[in-house]
């Protein structure tokens, strides 16, 4: 790890302050994810602004919405009441998410921008365009089993690992950001970009920006909702292939339908072409298989990871019916 | 790195001796290195009262601008003050600095939860937390869990269902096990093995853990 110099910050304006005074700066919360890349050499800041200080821990949850602090940690939200009854998607996805150590301290904002898991961004020895630009790409005929399938680019095929933005995204959620220019909101499916010829920036949030606030909409699909997560092992593993899924029933037809992919994208993978094969069909196993094979439209294959082609189909399949109370 | 970044004041003895150790340690002077974090660690502790002090005369400015600072640590109800380089994590200070070597290193990454502590009552790894980081939180370690001599109950759970082998990863299962038996939200034999994933055992004395942490929580209830 490269020597650094720390600074706390006690509210967003110092915290602000002090990334734009600084060399090199990063902000850091939690840690979680920071900390590996730190030892790994894949960052090497001048300067880590400590943003943990500062008061954006609630946890504000009715059946009219919710407003929860970017510094909520990931075990708050996870076990709070108000969550599983109003939210139960993004209780259940929490759930599965990392161990207990890492729930207790990894934040929802930090969540929300953890780095991929590809093998060769986090290795500070290899050609990665994401972590230099214009370096290559090792994953392309490297191991590659854990990268994406669908919105890569001819640089980079680096898969976004996070599920909590794949909730977040079927459930209509906007963060809340304090930054340089000011306060701004962003829909958590506007968070994310695709690598197309910039792989280095993951997501459209500007230099000094600090997510404050991620807020959710009234209480939607509380009654129809579920989460699949195929991993190498039942936990503390990151998704090969998830589905969240959202339902709005009328009777046994479908009327409202939300689905999105995690562990196969470059960024959390809305599935509105799946979403319209269901709307105003009647729900069915036939009709499931139909819809969720949609899922890989465009997907494409980098070697190792082709398994994700037959193993997304399935997992999409499972989350509808499991939604729809069919599984 | 400016003057804007630092705080203010003298260079301290403490804050030289502990930048000189660094120093010898980035140029792999390991002996060297080793005796200066030695001196480091005997600093007179009102040198590091004084730059203590100094940190925090400036109430406007942020805190702890700088590569190394003095931090108040909280360990097993005891008050710690330390000279620390802002790289080190709560782990190294836990061990090479107050010798409380109960917390175990395992991977460094996370992964395995040999380094489970106590923070404010949650389970932590003590790997993937900077030292500063856990001023003004309540740590709890492996050598703090024993009340007046008498074993935890998930302490002796541990002994009596021979719930391990080698004993390394046994303090990091014990700190996270009291962690979630506090929390309430072990219910199952599923929701322990759940619970206890961020622990990995290389011995695979899995069936014994899960044992041990029911028959801790019965003694608790009871």
């Amino acid at each position: 790890m490269n020597p650094f110099t720390y600074t706390r910050a006690g509210d967003a304006q110092q915290a602000i302050n002090a990334f734009q005074g600084s060399p090199g700066p990063f902000y850091v919360a939690g840690a979680t994810d920071v900390m590996q890349l730190l030892r790994e050499d894949v960052y090497s800041p001048g300067t880590l602004v400590d943003i943990s200080s500062l008061p954006y821990t609630q946890v504000e949850v009715g059946p009219r919405g919710a407003r929860i602090g970017a510094l909520a940690r990931l075990a708050d939200v996870a076990d709070d009441d108000a969550v599983l009854r109003y939210y139960p998607l993004l209780a259940r996805v929490l759930r599965e998410t990392a161990s207990t150590q890492i729930r207790n301290v990894a934040t929802m904002g930090g969540n929300l921008l953890q780095r991929t898991r590809c093998l060769y961004f986090r290795d500070a020895h290899t050609a990665c365009n994401k972590r230099r630009p214009g370096s290559g790409c090792a994953a392309m005929r490297g191991a590659n089993r854990i990268n994406a399938i669908l919105g890569t680019s001819e640089q980079c095929i680096a898969a976004y690992p996070g599920d909590m933005a794949v909730a977040l995204v079927v459930l209509d959620a906007h963060i809340q950001l304090e930054g340089p220019d000011g306060p701004r909101s962003v829909p958590v499916a506007e968070l994310h970009r695709v690598p197309a010829d910039d792989p280095a920036h993951d997501t459209t949030l500007r230099p000094g920006e600090i997510i404050t606030r991620i807020d959710l909409p009234a209480s939607r699909f509380a009654e129809s909702c579920a989460f699949v997560k195929a991993r190498d092992r039942m936990t503390f593993e990151w998704a090969l292939a998830s589905a969240a899924v959202g339902l709005e029933m009328d009777g046994g037809t479908v009327r409202v339908a939300r689905v999105a992919a995690g562990g196969v994208g470059t960024v959390p993978w809305p599935l509105p072409r799946v979403e319209h094969a269901l709307i105003g069909k009647a729900l069915s196993a036939e009709r499931a298989a139909k819809a969720a094979a949609l899922s890989v439209e465009g997907a494409r294959s980098a070697g190792d990871n082709g398994f994700k082609l037959k193993l997304l189909p399935r997992v999409v399949e499972q989350a509808i019916l499991a939604a729809g109370g069919q599984a | 790195m400016t003057d804007s970044n630092n705080p203010p004041g003298r260079r301290t003895g403490a804050r030289a001796i502990v930048e000189r150790a660094l120093q010898a340690e980035q140029r792999d002077e390991d002996e060297k290195a080793g005796e200066l974090v030695e001196q480091a660690v005997r600093i007179d502790p009102d040198e590091v009262a004084s730059v203590l002090q100094e940190q925090s005369s400036t109430p406007s400015a942020p805190i702890h601008a700088g590569s190394s600072f003095a931090i108040v640590l909280t360990i097993n109800g005891q008050r710690h003050e330390l000279m620390i380089d802002a790289r080190t994590t709560l782990l190294d200070a836990l061990r090479d600095r107050l010798h409380l070597t109960g917390t175990k290193r395992g991977c460094d990454l996370g992964q395995c939860g040999a380094c489970t502590v106590l923070l404010d009552g949650r389970a932590v790894n003590a790997c993937m937390m900077f030292a500063v980081m856990a001023e003004g939180h309540d740590v709890l370690t492996i050598e703090g869990l024993a009340a007046d001599g008498k074993l935890h109950p998930v302490q002796k759970a541990f002994i009596d269902c021979d719930a391990l082998q080698c004993g390394y990863c046994t303090p990091g299962q014990i700190m996270n096990a009291v962690g979630m038996i506090r929390a309430g939200r072990l219910n199952s034999d599923d929701e322990i093995r759940e619970g206890m994933s961020g622990n990995i055992c290389r011995c695979g004395a899995y069936p014994g853990i899960v044992q041990a942490v029911l028959a801790a929580m019965t003694e608790i209830a009871e």
